[in-house]
């Protein structure tokens, strides 16, 4: 895939899928701290989210940034707009303000879980996979 | 190597009204709480990229990271 093709499919993927995670590994295996806990306020919330492993190929992570111009990992998109990073995630998860984003309903804020585990999934580069949290 | 207060002081010339706490005594890792007006109805990711844009081409370089966190005054 060349970089043009592979800024595309991100392109894509943004449009295609209202809520969906740049992270470092998977929800099941994540493979860095902060793309671990958003993936757990995800999971609080009880949101389905498609989700993008950026390691397989350092291109994901460089087109993805061109697009966003946001720096960091992990990125969430809502409605094909970039929301933020772990930082700002957690923040408006503790606020209330993603659940009314994603339409989660009546869910109090609580400490999100941390899936354990860090190992890395080589497979399915930049194919968003749609996961029942 | 900026200060601490090197990068409140420059924050706050930079943004309307703004008053910035600063802590990150190594010189390159810094955290901020940001209170400016000028974030009313923004995002917040576009009230961090305000905050960034102040360093733009330092960070990720000279200054390593900078946890950010927005306000607007109360």
């Amino acid at each position: 895939m060349s970089e043009n093709q592979l800024r595309d499919a991100i392109s894509e993927a943004i449009k295609d899928n209202d809520v969906i995670l740049f992270m470092k590994g998977t929800p099941e295996q994540p493979a860095c701290g902060f793309s671990a806990r958003t993936v757990g306020v995800m999971q609080a919330l009880d949101v389905s989210f498609a989700s993008v492993d950026i390691l397989p190929d350092p291109r994901i992570r460089q087109e993805l940034s061109g697009i966003s111009q946001w720096p960091t990992i992990p990125q969430l998109f809502v409605n094909g707009e970039l929301v933020g990073g772990c930082d700002i995630v957690m923040e408006m998860y503790e606020s209330g303000e993603l659940a009314q984003l994603v339409g989660a309903e009546d869910v109090a804020p609580a400490p999100a879980e941390v899936p354990a585990g860090a190992a890395v999934e080589q497979d399915g580069l930049l194919q968003p996979e749609n996961r029942l949290s | 190597m900026p200060s601490a207060d090197d990068i409140k002081q420059r924050i706050e010339a930079a943004l309307p009204d703004a008053s910035a706490e600063v802590e990150g005594a190594d010189g390159v890792h810094f955290q901020a709480v940001v209170t400016s007006p000028a974030f009313a109805g923004k995002t917040r990711v576009a009230q961090h990229r305000m905050v960034m844009d102040v360093f733009a081409g330092e960070l990720g370089g000279s200054i390593h990271a900078m946890a950010l966190t927005t306000k607007t005054p109360s």
